[in-house]
C-alpha cells in the first residue's frame, strides 16, 4: 500500500525551507527604506541623542537623577495626547481642539471627585467626556466632510468657554483626590520598577521568539535574528538602566522624605503605549486606519467603511486627550482656565510630527509619539538651563517643529509615490 | 483549423452572459442593447472607442450601478448584481486604472485589504503572507523582492501585478482589467500580459480593456468591439486582422468579416444625442 507515501508528501508540502535574512541583508534592508524617504522615528532618536550629549556637557544639573523624574513627569500629558493625534493624523486629518478637550477632561475630573469622592467615577466622567467630544468632531468630519482644520478650530474655542463654564467663577479648583494625585507624584516601591523592567524585556523576547517560530513553522523568511539580539539588548539597557538612574535617591533631605523609585505613571504610559501600538499594527482596524490614510477611495472600494474608521480615530484621539486631561489634573493637583492651553496642543502636534508622523496621513507610530514628545520635554527641560530667555525656548521649539515638518516633506518628496 | 465563420451560439457555459443590456443616465442612452460572453480560459478582449460604453458596461457587471434592462447571467444562472460585494461573492473581481493600492501598505496587507484574517482580535500574519506568496508563486511572479515592501517602492508593472494578483486570491472566476498596461513601458507591457494570458491558462475567464491592437491581437482570444453603446461584434482574434478591428471600433462595422450593425440605422437614431457620454 502506497498510502503512507502520499500522506508524507501532503503535509510537508507547502514547508520548503526558506532562507532567514542576513544581518548585512537587514542594514541594506535598512538603508532602501531610508532611500524611499521612511525615515521612521530614526530621526527623532537622533535628535535626543544630540538633545541630551549638548546639555549635559553645558550643564551639570541635566543629568541629574531628579531632572529625569522631571522630565517624565513634563513629558507625560504632551506624550498623551500626540499618541491620540497619531490616530487621527494617520487619516491626513488634525485635531486643533486636543488641549482643551484635555483640559475638559481635567475639569470633569475634578468637579466629580469634588462632588462625588469617587475615584473611578471621576475617570469615567473624564474618557467619557473625551469619547463624546471625539465623536462630534469625529462625525462632522466623517459625515459632513468638512474640514478637520475648521471642525477643530471652532471646537477649540468652543472647549475653552465649556472649561471656563465646568470650573466656574472661583478661577481655580483644587484636585481633591489622593489617588489621582499619586499617579504624577509618588513613585513605585524600588523592587517593583526592577519586576516591570524585567517583564519588559522578557515580554519582548518571548513575543518575538514566538512570532519567529510560527514564521519559520510557515516556511516563511525570518528577519535578521542578529538585530532581533541587538533591539533586546538596547531594550535591556535602556530599561534596566532607566530604572537604576530613578532608584538613585533625588531628595535634598533624604532624611526627611525620600524620593525615589519608577513614577507610577511609567508603567501607565508603557501600557498605554504597548496596548495602542496593537491596535495599530495588530488589528484590522488599525490596518484599515492606515489604508484610509493611504487611499481612502482604494480603502472604500475594498470595502471598508470609511466613515465609521474616520469617526473612531477622533473618538480615541479624544479620549486620549482627556487621559492626558487627569495626568495635568494630578500633576498640578488643580485646574485652571488654562489647563490644556497655551503650547499644549502645539507641542502635541510637534511631538507627533518630530517622532516621524506624517502630516499627509499614511505614516506614524505610537512609539514615535513618545520619542517625539521625550524631544520636545528635553527642549523645554533642559533650554532654561543654558539660556534663561523666555523668547529664545519659542524660538528653539519652534525651530524643531520646523525642522521636523521638514524631513518629513522632503522624505516625501524622495519616495516615489509620493 | 480556425472556422470560416462564427460557429453561432457556443455550445459552451458561458461565466458571464449580457443579453439586451441597457443603462442611461437621464436621458443620454450609454448602453443600448448590448449582448455580451466572456468564457472561462478565454481573454476577451473589449474594445471600443472612448464613449462607446466600455466602461459603463464593465462598471455595471462589478455591481457598481444596476443596468436598467437586459438579462444577466453568471455561469448559466440569471442574476441580480446590484453592489460590488455581492460581485466579489460571485467571484467577479476588476482590476480598475487606477489599481486602488495603499502606498504606503505593504503587498501583503494590500492583497488582503477589507478582507483581512484575524485569529481573534489579531492579524493572522503568517497565514496572509503565505497565501500572498502562494499566490504569486502561482503566476510564475519573480519580479517582486518581498511581500513585506511597501507598494510605493514598487515600479508600475510590479503594482500592477499586485493589483491582479489581488483579484485572483478570492477564487474568482472572472477578471475584469481595465487598461492594465496604459501606463506601462516595453517590458513591464510585457510582463503584464503574460500575466493576462497565464490567468486564462489557470481557467478564469478574463476580460481585458484595452486601446492597443498590439495587445488585443497578442493575447487575446475573442475581440467584443463596441460602437455607440452597441455591440458591434464578438469575433475570434484569429479570424480577424488588426484593421479589421480597427474598422469596428471606428465604423461599428466590418466590410472584409461581414459582421456589424448598421450603421445608417445607428446614425438616424443618434441624431438626437450625439454628445455621448463619456462613462
Amino acid at each position: 500500500m502506497s498510502t503512507d507515501i502520499t500522506h508524507d508528501t501532503s503535509h510537508g508540502g507547502a514547508a520548503v525551507a526558506t532562507p532567514s535574512e542576513t544581518l548585512r541583508e537587514a542594514i541594506t534592508r535598512f538603508r532602501g527604506q531610508l532611500a524611499a524617504g521612511n525615515v521612521g522615528p530614526l530621526s527623532s532618536i537622533l535628535g535626543l541623542v544630540v538633545l541630551f550629549v549638548l546639555f549635559t556637557s553645558l550643564d551639570t544639573k541635566f543629568a541629574s537623577a531628579g531632572n529625569f523624574a522631571n522630565l517624565i513627569n513634563q513629558a507625560a500629558a504632551v506624550t498623551f495626547i500626540a499618541m491620540g493625534l497619531v490616530f487621527v493624523l494617520l487619516l491626513g486629518e488634525i485635531d486643533l481642539s486636543a488641549g482643551y478637550t484635555a483640559g475638559v477632561g481635567a475639569a470633569m475630573l475634578t468637579v466629580v471627585l469634588r462632588d462625588t469622592t469617587n475615584t473611578l467615577l471621576g475617570i469615567l466622567a473624564a474618557l467619557g467626556t473625551g469619547a463624546v467630544i471625539g465623536l462630534v468632531l469625529g462625525s462632522l468630519v466623517a459625515y459632513l466632510r468638512i474640514p478637520s482644520f475648521v471642525v477643530t478650530l471652532a471646537a477649540f474655542l468652543a472647549l475653552q468657554g465649556v472649561l471656563l463654564a465646568i470650573i466656574g467663577d472661583g478661577g481655580t479648583i483644587r484636585q481633591p483626590d489622593d489617588t489621582i494625585r499619586t499617579i504624577m507624584n509618588d513613585n513605585l516601591p524600588l523592587w517593583v520598577g526592577w519586576t516591570l523592567a524585567a517583564v519588559a524585556v522578557v515580554g519582548f523576547v518571548g513575543i518575538g521568539l514566538f512570532g519567529r517560530r510560527s514564521r519559520v513553522a510557515a516556511g516563511l523568511p525570518l528577519r535578521s535574528g542578529a538585530v532581533f539580539v541587538i533591539s533586546a539588548i538596547v531594550l535591556a539597557v535602556l530599561a534596566f538602566g532607566a530604572t537604576a538612574a530613578l532608584s538613585v535617591e533625588r531628595s535634598s533631605r533624604p532624611e526627611l522624605t525620600s524620593i525615589r523609585g519608577v513614577p507610577y505613571i511609567v508603567p501607565i504610559a508603557a501600557i498605554v503605549v504597548v496596548g495602542l501600538t496593537f491596535v495599530l499594527t495588530r488589528t484590522r482596524f488599525g490596518r484599515h486606519v492606515f489604508a484610509v490614510g493611504g487611499n481612502a477611495e482604494a480603502a472604500r472600494r475594498a470595502g471598508i467603511n470609511v466613515a465609521r474608521i474616520r469617526v473612531t480615530c477622533f473618538v480615541i484621539g479624544s479620549t486620549l486627550a482627556a487621559m492626558a486631561g487627569i495626568l495635568l489634573a494630578s500633576r498640578n493637583n488643580s485646574v485652571a482656565p488654562d489647563t490644556g492651553g497655551a503650547q499644549t496642543l502645539l507641542y502635541a502636534v510637534a511631538a507627533a510630527v518630530i517622532g516621524g508622523t506624517s502630516l499627509f496621513g499614511g505614516k506614524g507610530s505610537i512609539i514615535a509619539a513618545v520619542l517625539g514628545g521625550l524631544v520636545i520635554a528635553v527642549i523645554a527641560n533642559g533650554l532654561p538651563l543654558i539660556i534663561q530667555e523666555s523668547w529664545a525656548q519659542f524660538v528653539v521649539t519652534g525651530l524643531v517643529l520646523l525642522l521636523a515638518a521638514t524631513v518629513d516633506a522632503l522624505s516625501r518628496r524622495r519616495s516615489p509615490a509620493g | 483549423m480556425t472556422p470560416p465563420v462564427d460557429p453561432g451560439p457556443d455550445a459552451r457555459v458561458p461565466t458571464i452572459r449580457l443579453t439586451g443590456i441597457q443603462k442611461s443616465f437621464g436621458a443620454v442612452e450609454v448602453l443600448r442593447g448590448v449582448d455580451f460572453e466572456a468564457y472561462p480560459g478565454e481573454v476577451t478582449a473589449l474594445v471600443g472607442d472612448n464613449g462607446a460604453g466600455k466602461s459603463t458596461l464593465v462598471k455595471g457587471m462589478a455591481g457598481i450601478y444596476p443596468f436598467d434592462g437586459g438579462v444577466y447571467e453568471f455561469d448559466g444562472e440569471r442574476v441580480e448584481v446590484t453592489s460590488p460585494k455581492q460581485a466579489n461573492l460571485l467571484g467577479i473581481e476588476v482590476v480598475y486604472q487606477d489599481l486602488a493600492l495603499c502606498d504606503n501598505l505593504d503587498v501583503v496587507s494590500n492583497m488582503f485589504l477589507g478582507r483581512e484574517r484575524s485569529g481573534g482580535v489579531t492579524l493572522d500574519e503568517t497565514s496572509m503572507e503565505r497565501s500572498a506568496t502562494e499566490t504569486l508563486a502561482g503566476l510564475s511572479v519573480r519580479t517582486l523582492r518581498s511581500v513585506r515592501s511597501a507598494v510605493s517602492s514598487l515600479s508600475g508593472g510590479q503594482r500592477q501585478t499586485v493589483a491582479i494578483a489581488r483579484a485572483v486570491l478570492w477564487n474568482s472566476k472572472i477578471v475584469i482589467l481595465d487598461e492594465p498596461t496604459a501606463a506601462l513601458g516595453v517590458a513591464q507591457t510585457e510582463q503584464v500580459l503574460a500575466l493576462v494570458r497565464r490567468l486564462a491558462d489557470r481557467g478564469l475567464a478574463v476580460v481585458l480593456i484595452s486601446h492597443n491592437m498590439n495587445d488585443v491581437m497578442r493575447v487575446a482570444d475573442r475581440v467584443a468591439a463596441m460602437y455607440l453603446g452597441r455591440m458591434a461584434a464578438q469575433i475570434s482574434t484569429s479570424r480577424a486582422t488588426n484593421a479589421d478591428i480597427v474598422e469596428l471600433i471606428t465604423s461599428g462595422r466590418s466590410a472584409a468579416l461581414g459582421v456589424g450593425i448598421d450603421a445608417a440605422a445607428v446614425e438616424a437614431q443618434d441624431t438626437s444625442d450625439t454628445e455621448e457620454a463619456v462613462a
